[in-house]
C-alpha cells in the first residue's frame, strides 16, 4: 500500500527495467493527479470546509480552538466516544465471524449455489434506511415475531435489539458484506501454486488456511474490515433508530440539526470523527506496510476447489443457512410488510393484500430509473477515480500521492447533511453552463454527492486489487513493447477486474440507499430516487405498506444488478480460461 | 473517460431540466406525509387548471436549512408544517412574507387561548392538533394492562418499560406536549410528573413518527403523540386507540408564504385553498385524520370525530405561547441532559423505586417510607428551579450566539453540570430505594 512495499519488491528488478521508471515519471500521472485533486477539492474539500469552518471560528469570525476545549470538558462526549469505539470494534469482530467462513466455504469448496450464496450475502447492504430497522424490530424487537414465539413457548425473551448490543447486532449483519465482497475478490486472486506448494510441504486444513490462504487474502480482508470500522464509527441511522444517543455520530447530528441554533460543537464532533476515520484507515495501511502480497500467476490456476464429505457438507450448509436466515431477516420482514394489511403485536400479519404494490407501481415508476441513472453514473465515476488513485499510489512516486487516498477516504466521515449544505452554499447562484438554470435545482449535485460519499468504498477495493497484481506483469508487457496506456488497458485493468467490480458494486448499492444528502439536495419530486421515495412513504401509517413494497423493489433491482455483474465476471473468467486451455 | 462521463451527466442534466418548476407551478415545502399532500395536490389542480403543484417533502430541519441556503427568487413558495418553532426561525431570518388575503375569515381567531394565526401575521393556522396518549390494545391485553387516560396514569408502576416518547429537542410537537404539562401543573410539579413518566419510558426516539409507528406494530404499548398519529392508526384498522388527557392544549399546524418565492400569486391561491371549505373537508380522510380550523357547521364531519373546540374547552391548560418561546432552549436542553442521554440511569432508579414501593406496601416501615420519599425527590426534581427559569438573565444566556467561545463554554459547562448531577442523583436514588426496600424485609 505504500512506497516501502514496492521498494522491497522492486529492488532487484527496477535496475533491469529503467524504462518503466522513466515512463512512470512522465506527464500523464501528473495530469491524472491534478484532475483528481481538482475533483476532490471542488466537490469535497471546499464545500465541507465552508461548513466545518464553523468549528474553528468565534462569533466575530476570528479563529479559535476554544470549541474543542469545551468539547473535551463534557463527560457525555467522552462516554460517547468510547461507546462508538467499542461498538465499532465489536462490529468488526462479529462481521468477520459471519463473513470469513462464508467467503472461505464458497470460494474453496465445490458448493452448490456458491454464486447464489455470495449474491445473497451482499443483500444486507441493500437495505434502504428506515425500512431495515423497522423490519428488524418486527422480527427481533421487543414484540417481534421471534420474541413473541419464545415468550409463548418458553416464557422468556431475548433483548437483542436493546442498547449498544442492539447497535452491534444490527451493524454486524448490515455491514459484513464489505468484508465478504473484498475477501472473496482477494481469495479468487490467490495463485493456486501457492496452495500447492503449501500442500507439498505438508500444510493441511486449518493450518493451511491460517498460515497461507488467509495471509495471502489479507489486503482484501483489511480493506473490508477498515471499511466496516469506519462505517460503523460514523453510522448515524442505526443508533438513532435504535434510540441510542450516547455515541459520537448521533451527538453530532443532534447538535447540527436542532432547529434554529448553529451550535459549533456539532461541527467539532464532525472534525473529530473525520480525524478518527482517517486514523483507522491509516492504521490498516500500517499493518500492510512492508509486506508484499502480489503473486505472479493470474487467471489460470486459482485456488483448488475441493469436495466436502457428507457430514462436513451438512455442517457447512447448516451454518450458511443459519447465517443467511439471520442476515436476511430484515428482507423477510419487509417482504411480509409489503404484503400485509395490518401487522401489529403478532407473529405474522393479520391479512395479506397486493394493494401496496399497485400503489407503488402507479406513482413511483420514475424513481427506479432515477436511482439507476444516478448510481450507475456515480459508481462509474468512483471506479475510474479509484483505479487512477490506486495506480498513482502504488505505481508512481509522485510526492504527496498518499494524500489523495487520505482525502478521498475522509469522505467516509463526512455526514451527508454537512456535504449537502456545503454544496448548496458553494453553488448558490451558479448556473449551468449556457443556460439560466441554477445548478442547485438539477440532479447533478445528487449524483456528485453519491460519487464523493461512496468513493472510499470503490477506492479500497481498487487498491486491494492492484496490490495483488505483481508489478512484473506490467514490466513484462512493457518489455514486449506495450505503451503505458495499453498496459493499463490490456493488462492491469483486466487483472484488477474482480476488485474493480467489487468496488463498483459496493459503491452502486450503497449509493442506492443513500438518504441524508438526498433529502436536502432533491429539489423536485421528479428527481427523487427510490431511497427518497421510501423515506416519503415511511412517514405515515398508511404509507408503511407502499414504503415496504418500494423497499422490496429496490432490493430486487439492486440485487439483480449485483447478480448479473457477478455472472459477467464469472463468464469472462471462464472464457479467459478456455482460451488458455 | 472521467471527463466524458461528466459531460454525459451534464448533457443529460440539461435534458432533464425541462421538468423543473416553470411559471404556474406552486412549490410546496412540507414535512407532511404523502397521502395528505397528494390529496391537496389533486384537489387543488382539479379546481385550478393550469396551475401545477410540486410537493417538496423534507423534514423540518432540512426544510429550514434548504430555504436558508437558497437565493431569493429560487426558493420554494409555500412552507407547510406542524412545528411552530420552524416558522419562528424562518420569521426571525426574514424568510417569510405576509399573505393576509389568504386567510379564511370564517375561522375563529383563537382556539382556546391560543391565537390561530401568528400575531405578526407571517404564518397562519391551517389545521388543529391536540396532544394525547395512544396505545396498542393487543399489547395492553397481552400484558394485562388497563388503558391510560391521564398523564399521571403513566407514572404508575405497571406501565414501567411500556411508554415511548420522542425527544422534545427533535420534535416540535413533543416540545409543545412537554410545555403543556409544565404550564398545566406548574414548573416544579410538572417536571416531577414528567420525570416519573420518563422513568417508565422504553425509549426516547429521534423522529416523532417513530413513536406511533412503534405503537402500531406493537413494539411499544403506549405512546405520547399528537392526535392525528393516533387517529390515523385507529381509522386505518390498526388495533390502537387514542385519548386526550385533561392537561392538553389544541394548537395549529401552520402554512406560510416564503419570502422571495418564485410564484407568489399561485402560491397565495394554494394557501387560500387549504383554508377553504373544500380544503378543510379533506382533513377528515381516514388516512389524514386531522382537526379542521373551520367550525363543524360548515363541514361534513364523520360521526364520533373529535371536535377541536370541545377538546379545547375541556382542556385545563391555557397555553401561553410567549412563555413557551421564552424558555424553549432551557426546556429542551434540560430534557435531553436529564432524560434522553441519561435514560438508562433514570430507568434503573425508577425500577428500584417501584420495587421499594411494592415491598413497603406489603410490609410497611416508617423508616423505609422516609427513604423512599427521599429517593423520589432526588430522582424526580428538576435541576433548574422555578426562580431560575423566571430569571431573564438566565434565559438570555440560552439565546446568545453559541459561536462565542465564552458563551459556548458557559453553556456546555451548565450542560455538563446537569448531566453529571442527574446521573449522580439517579444513582443515589437507586441506592436509597434499595435501602428502603431492605427496611421492608
Amino acid at each position: 500500500m505504500t512506497a516501502g512495499t514496492m521498494e522491497t519488491g522492486l529492488a532487484g528488478r527496477s535496475a533491469a527495467f529503467p524504462r518503466l521508471r522513466r515512463a512512470l515519471s512522465g506527464a500523464g500521472p501528473w495530469a491524472a493527479f491534478g484532475l483528481i485533486l481538482a475533483f476532490l477539492a471542488l466537490f469535497l474539500l471546499i464545500p465541507v470546509g465552508m461548513v466545518v469552518y464553523t468549528a474553528f471560528v468565534n462569533e466575530t469570525g476570528g479563529l479559535t480552538l476554544g470549541h474543542f476545549g469545551n468539547f473535551f470538558e463534557q463527560t457525555v462526549f467522552r462516554e460517547s466516544f468510547f461507546n462508538s469505539l467499542i461498538v465499532s470494534l465489536a462490529s468488526v469482530f462479529f462481521a468477520s465471524l459471519i463473513a470469513v467462513p462464508l467467503a472461505y466455504l464458497t470460494v474453496r469448496f465445490e458448493f452448490r449455489g456458491a454464486l447464489l450464496i455470495q449474491t445473497l450475502g451482499v443483500l444486507p447492504l441493500i437495505m434502504p434506511p428506515f425500512v431495515g430497522a423497522v423490519a428488524l424490530q418486527l422480527i427481533f424487537g421487543r414484540s417481534g415475531s421471534v420474541n413473541l414465539l419464545l415468550n409463548d413457548w418458553f416464557g422468556f425473551t431475548i433483548p437483542i435489539m436493546d442498547g449498544l448490543v442492539g447497535v452491534i447486532f444490527v451493524e454486524s449483519i448490515h455491514y459484513f458484506p464489505f468484508i465478504l465482497l473484498n475477501l472473496v475478490a482477494a481469495m479468487r486472486n490467490i495463485d493456486g501454486a501457492m496452495e500447492e506448494s503449501a500442500l507439498n510441504l505438508g500444510a493441511r486444513g486449518w493450518r493451511l488456511f491460517r498460515r497461507v490462504i488467509f495471509p495471502l487474502a489479507m489486503p482484501g480482508y483489511l480493506a473490508g474490515a477498515a471499511l466496516v470500522f469506519v462505517k460503523v464509527f460514523d453510522d448515524l441511522g442505526t443508533p438513532l433508530v435504535m434510540g441510542v444517543t450516547n455515541m459520537l455520530a448521533p451527538q453530532a447530528y443532534l447538535r447540527i440539526t436542532s432547529v434554529g441554533i448553529d451550535d459549533p460543537l456539532g461541527y467539532v464532533i464532525s472534525v473529530i470523527m473525520i480525524v478518527f476515520s482517517i486514523l483507522a484507515l491509516w492504521m490498516a495501511a500500517r499493518v500492510m506496510k512492508g509486506k508484499d502480497y502480489a503473486t505472479l500467476q493470474k487467471g489460470g490456476g486459482a485456488l483448488q476447489k475441493r469436495r466436502l464429505n457428507a457430514w462436513e457438507a451438512t455442517l457447512a450448509y447448516g451454518w450458511i443457512g443459519f447465517v443467511l436466515l439471520v442476515t436476511l431477516a430484515p428482507h423477510l420482514g419487509i417482504l411480509l410488510m409489503s404484503f400485509s394489511k395490518v401487522w401489529s403485536f403478532s407473529v405474522l400479519p393479520d391479512a395479506y393484500t397486493l394493494q401496496h404494490y399497485a400503489t407503488v407501481f402507479t406513482d413511483a415508476g420514475g424513481m427506479i430509473g432515477n436511482t439507476l441513472l444516478y448510481c450507475v453514473l456515480s459508481a462509474g465515476l468512483d471506479v475510474v477515480i479509484g483505479t487512477a488513485i490506486a495506480y498513482l499510489i502504488l505505481r508512481t512516486r509522485l510526492p504527496a500521492r498518499q494524500w489523495l487516498d487520505y482525502l478521498a477516504s475522509a469522505a467516509l466521515a463526512i455526514p451527508g447533511l454537512v456535504l449537502a449544505i456545503g454544496y448548496l452554499r458553494m453553488f448558490k447562484g451558479v448556473n449551468l453552463p449556457f443556460t439560466d438554470t441554477p445548478v442547485v435545482t438539477t440532479w447533478v449535485l445528487i449524483m456528485l454527492a453519491y460519487a464523493v460519499r461512496r468513493l472510499p468504498y470503490a477506492l479500497r477495493s481498487c487498491m486491494a486489487a492492484l496490490q495483488q497484481v505483481h508489478v512484473s506483469l506490467e514490466e513484462a508487457a512493457q518489455s514486449l513493447g506495450a505503451t503505458r496506456a495499453s498496459t493499463i488497458r490490456r493488462v492491469m485493468v483486466p487483472l484488477m477486474a474482480g476488485g474493480i467490480l467489487a468496488g463498483f458494486v459496493t459503491s452502486f448499492i450503497t449509493a442506492a440507499v443513500e438518504l441524508s444528502a438526498t433529502i436536502l439536495l432533491a429539489s423536485a419530486q421528479s428527481q427523487a430516487p427510490m431511497s427518497y421515495g421510501i423515506y416519503l412513504y415511511m412517514q405515515s401509517i398508511s404509507g408503511r405498506g407502499p414504503g415496504a413494497a418500494l423497499g422490496v423493489l429496490a432490493v430486487v433491482v439492486v440485487g439483480l444488478g449485483t447478480y448479473f455483474s457477478h455472472r459477467f465476471v464469472e463468464r469472462s473468467r471462464a472464457t479467459v480460461q478456455s482460451k488458455q486451455g | 473517460m472521467q471527463r466524458s462521463i461528466l459531460a454525459a451527466a451534464l448533457v443529460a442534466g440539461l435534458a432533464g431540466l425541462s421538468q423543473v418548476a416553470s411559471a404556474g407551478t406552486v412549490t410546496v415545502l412540507t414535512s407532511f406525509p404523502k397521502e395528505l399532500t397528494t390529496a391537496y395536490q389533486k384537489a387543488f389542480e382539479a379546481q385550478n387548471p393550469g396551475i401545477k403543484v410540486e410537493i417538496l417533502n423534507k423534514n423540518t430541519t432540512a426544510s429550514v436549512a434548504y430555504v436558508r441556503e437558497l437565493p431569493e427568487g429560487q426558493r420554494p413558495d409555500v412552507m407547510w408544517a406542524s412545528a411552530p418553532d420552524a416558522f419562528e426561525v424562518l420569521a426571525r431570518n426574514k424568510l417569510l412574507q405576509p399573505a393576509p388575503d389568504t386567510v379564511n375569515k370564517s375561522a375563529p381567531t383563537k382556539i382556546g387561548n391560543y391565537p390561530l394565526n401568528d400575531p405578526q401575521g407571517l404564518y397562519y393556522g391551517q389545521a388543529l392538533a391536540g396532544y394525547g396518549i395512544m396505545w396498542n390494545t393487543r399489547y395492553l391485553q397481552a400484558h394485562k394492562l388497563p388503558a391510560p387516560r391521564e398523564w399521571s396514569d403513566l407514572t404508575r408502576p405497571e406501565y414501567f418499560g411500556h411508554v415511548a416518547i420522542s425527544s422534545p429537542s427533535r420534535s416540535g410537537t413533543t416540545q409543545l406536549t412537554v410545555e403543556t404539562i409544565l404550564q398545566g401543573e406548574g414548573w416544579g410539579k410538572g417536571w416531577s410528573q414528567l420525570l416519573a413518566m420518563m422513568g417508565n419510558a422504553a425509549a426516547v426516539t429521534d423522529r416523532s413518527f417513530a413513536v406511533p409507528d412503534g405503537v402500531n406494530n406493537g413494539q411499544y404499548g403506549i405512546g405520547i403523540v399528537i392526535d392525528f398519529f393516533g387517529l390515523a392508526g385507529k381509522y386505518s384498522g390498526f388495533p390502537v386507540d387514542f385519548a386526550y388527557p385533561a392537561m392538553t392544549a389544541v394548537v395549529p399546524a401552520n402554512i406560510a408564504l416564503i419570502a422571495g418565492a418564485k410564484n407568489a400569486d399561485e402560491a397565495r391561491k394554494f394557501m387560500a385553498f387549504t383554508m377553504s371549505v373544500p380544503g378543510q373537508q379533506l382533513l377528515f380522510d381516514p388516512n389524514i385524520s386531522r382537526l379542521p380550523i373551520l367550525p363543524y357547521s360548515m363541514l361534513k364531519a364523520p360521526a364520533g370525530y373529535p371536535v377541536p373546540q370541545d377538546v379545547a374547552a375541556r382542556a385545563k391548560v391555557q397555553f401561553d405561547a410567549n412563555l413557551a418561546e421564552s424558555r424553549y432552549q432551557v426546556v429542551i436542553s434540560l430534557f435531553d441532559q436529564m432524560v434522553t442521554f441519561r435514560l438508562k440511569e433514570l430507568q434503573a432508579a425508577t425500577r428500584a423505586i417501584h420495587e421499594a414501593a411494592k415491598a413497603l406496601k406489603a410490609k410497611p416501615s416508617a423508616q423505609g417510607s422516609e427513604l423512599l420519599a427521599q429517593a423520589r425527590s432526588l430522582a424526580y426534581t428538576p435541576l433548574v428551579g422555578e426562580a431560575n427559569v423566571q430569571n431573564e438573565e438566565f434565559l438570555e444566556l440560552f439565546r446568545k450566539n453559541r459561536r462565542d467561545v465564552a458563551v459556548s463554554k458557559q453553556l456546555t459547562g451548565l450542560e455538563q453540570l446537569w448531566a453529571s448531577k442527574a446521573r449522580e442523583n439517579y444513582e443515589r436514588a437507586t441506592q436509597l430505594a434499595n435501602d428502603a426496600r431492605a427496611q421492608a424485609r
